[in-house]
């Protein structure tokens, strides 16, 4: 039996495993079911009947209803989940281009590196205009990135040192962004505090159209390059025997991957391992081909994010936890569960 | 022309020559340092938002009159600048240790994970039993201090290869980031645990409960002076854990001793000044520079440097902006982090 669905235009060919659709729609509806309940749940439920039938503009028994899920919750639950989806598209890139299973956007400091910059941005310039944020973040995860390679860089760049390195770097931009929050005007600080830790609490529509844009472009970006992912996942020798031009389809990849932490971290904070996370469950149901990963990893990421931030707001009601200290809970141990599966190497 | 039986005896005695005069050196050396940190406490103790002169300052140690400046000085900067100094210290070497004992240089109390397990089992004292008695408080700090250290030692010698230092870096980091995301959330839950501890947190050694610290000195004091007793047979284990083990070496009883020494010495700085990163990493390499791999002497260098640098560290952290102060631990941090990145550059081979 045929284990690869192939699909061939005159433009372009890819072929995806078997398993992809079936895992892609069961994904998309656990998650679309966790956001119906996400929107329910809060100081004022509401029934899941009723959140269906208020999204679809239908008439409910009661008219808060509309306000309640189009103002306050519906903008929250997809910023957690777009954020999530950017996380987990930026790991699985990053994973692929290091060739590294431990590397991902917060672990290797590139989070780090837009936190500092946006938290900056916050404190010194309060009144700067949203659309800002996300290309500031963009700058500062950039520079970062760069630093991180080309301190790794040691006539080539070895994977082991790319994460020590990350983790200076993460002690780095740690320092310097308690420094902005240190000195900042206290409303400022504040601000930048909730941000900080990862959390999509008070998130409205007003933040969700400046995320937009990037993942619109870079998304089927990431896809579109998927393919050279594959090819780059063999070994730099072999991809250039095949025809790559590696550096370069490397760099592509590269900032694909940091502009995507970039605008996530700019709208949410840092919310920690689901990059590291996504791409690992994505590959235990789909296998390694970057065309299905991909989907599947960025699903996958926003579920994680939305079932964080619900669980979040659940657990201790009516104190709310942010999102990413739940990922950081969860995906910590996971951490180190992937660093008992590498032990031998 | 000179006899051959004296050449040989000349030979023979010049190594003996050598080590003495660098024993001599070393001698001197410690007591420079030693002059060094006595010149930064004093010059911490003279330093501070208050201008007081350095004659008002020799009084007030010498011959308390009870005024205003007098009390500043006895109260706020004696016990801030001595325990930026102990702190130090103990932190420099338990990071010496860590370093000797896994043969990794990039081993250190806050990398290892070991300081925020520590600030993890006083958040969670704090939060559930409100205010605690000092000593009980202190436990926890070695508590957690402890379990952590035996946790990143078990999940870094996993594997075939054993203990290899990307994989205890790495374990370290990842208990960390649990670690603290668990006190994050206890914070956020519980805002009274959060107000109390909040400065603590940013690790710093202005304002520190005075009591607290004469209650932990003990701990520090005994655990320096084991960690001085112990500086032969790490010397020894140094050489790799056949050798020390064909020279007669009991290699288990000095790790789980060592391994003691450090959670006392990490715990209990902890529990005083909060976590406070990298001294532990920088010093034990600045005084190998100096002085080599001899245990003997590099504990002792340790300790000084590490209580020089944390002390022009507070200073900095005074000066830099005033009026406004910085944590120390924000300081350390920004000095700290390059030089991590730079022994990950030149240090881990693979």
């Amino acid at each position: 039996m045929n284990h690869w669905i192939t699909v061939r235009s005159r433009q372009i060919s890819f072929r995806i495993d078997r398993r992809v659709p079936i895992v892609l729609i069961v994904l998309g509806l656990i998650s679309f079911a966790i956001v119906i309940l996400s929107l329910g749940q809060g100081e004022y439920p509401i029934s899941p009947i009723n959140v269906l039938k208020t999204l679809l503009k239908l008439e409910t028994d009661n008219a808060d209803y509309d306000f309640i899920i189009y103002t306050l919750r519906l903008p929250r639950a997809l910023i957690a989940f777009l954020v999530g989806v950017g996380f987990a598209i930026s790991g699985a890139i990053l994973q692929g281009i290091t060739r590294n299973p431990l590397a991902a956007p917060d672990v290797i400091g590139i989070n780090g590196g837009a936190s500092v910059v946006a938290v900056s941005l916050i404190v010194l310039f309060p009144s700067a205009p949203g659309f800002v944020l996300p290309i500031a973040a963009f700058a500062g995860a950039l520079v970062a990135a760069i630093l991180i390679y080309l301190l790794a860089w040691n006539g080539g760049s070895s994977p082991i040192r790319l994460i020590l390195i990350g983790i200076g770097i993460m002690a780095l931009t740690n320092a310097v962004t308690s420094v902005m929050l240190t000195f900042g005007q206290i409303n400022s600080v504040s601000q930048a505090w909730i941000w900080i830790t990862g959390s999509v609490y008070g998130r409205s529509w007003e933040h969700l159209l400046p995320l937009l844009p990037w993942l619109i472009v870079l998304i089927p970006l990431a896809l579109l390059l998927s393919r050279d992912l594959n090819v780059l996942h063999l070994g730099d020798d072999v991809a250039r025997g095949v025809g790559s031009r590696v550096e370069w389809q490397r760099i592509v990849l590269l900032i694909t991957s940091v502009a995507l932490t970039g605008a996530s971290v700019a709208t949410a904070g840092t919310v920690g391992f689901v990059g590291l996370m996504a791409p690992h469950l994505a590959r235990q149901l789909v296998g390694a081909g970057y065309e299905g990963l991909l989907p599947t990893a960025a699903l996958m990421g926003g579920m994680i994010t939305v079932l964080a931030d619900l669980l979040g707001r659940t657990l201790f009601a009516p104190t709310e936890l942010p999102c990413g200290v739940i990922t950081a809970t969860i995906g910590a141990p996971y951490f180190l569960y992937l660093l008992y599966q590498n032990r031998h190497q | 022309m000179v006899k051959p039986s004296s050449l040989i005896r000349e030979k023979a005695r010049s190594p003996q020559k050598v080590i003495g005069r660098s024993q001599a050196l070393l001698v001197v050396g410690l007591a420079l340092c030693l002059l060094v940190l006595f010149i930064c406490l004093m010059t911490s103790i003279t330093f501070g938002a208050a201008e007081i002169h350095p004659n008002t300052v020799f009084a007030a140690l010498t011959a308390f009159d009870g005024s205003a400046e007098h009390l500043i000085i006895q109260t706020v900067r004696v016990p801030r600048s001595l325990i930026a100094l102990m702190v130090g210290a103990t932190s420099a070497v338990a990071g010496t240790i860590l370093q000797g004992l896994t043969r990794n240089p990039l081993a250190s109390p806050d990398v290892l994970g070991i300081n925020s397990g520590a600030s993890f089992a006083m958040v969670v004292v704090l939060s559930l039993l409100g205010s605690v008695s000092a000593p009980v408080y202190v436990g926890c700090a070695f508590l957690g201090a402890g379990l952590t250290t035996i946790a990143v030692y078990m999940l870094g010698s996993l594997g075939r290869s054993g203990m290899t230092p990307l994989k205890l870096v790495l374990a370290g980091s990842a208990l960390t980031y649990l670690l603290s995301s668990l006190t994050t959330s206890i914070l956020i839950l519980d805002q009274e645990t959060l107000d109390e501890i909040r400065f603590w947190l940013a690790g710093s050694v202005a304002g520190r409960d005075v009591s607290l610290f004469l209650q932990v000195l003990p701990c520090m004091v005994v655990g320096l002076l084991m960690a001085f007793a112990m500086g032969k047979p790490l010397t020894t284990l140094a050489l790799g854990e056949d050798v020390a083990t064909g020279l007669g070496l009991k290699t288990g009883w000095v790790k789980v001793t060592a391994i003691v020494v450090v959670v006392l010495l990490a715990g209990s700085a902890v529990a005083i000044a909060g976590p406070i990163s990298f001294i532990g990493l920088i010093v034990p390499h600045v005084a190998r520079f100096l002085i080599g791999t001899d245990y003997r002497w590099l504990l002792p260098y340790s300790a000084c440097l590490g209580g020089i640098l944390l002390l022009l560290a507070d200073i900095g952290a005074r000066l830099i902006l005033k009026p406004q102060e910085l944590p120390v631990g924000i300081m350390t941090s920004l000095l700290g982090a390059p030089f991590f990145i730079y022994l990950a550059r030149s240090r881990v081979k693979r």
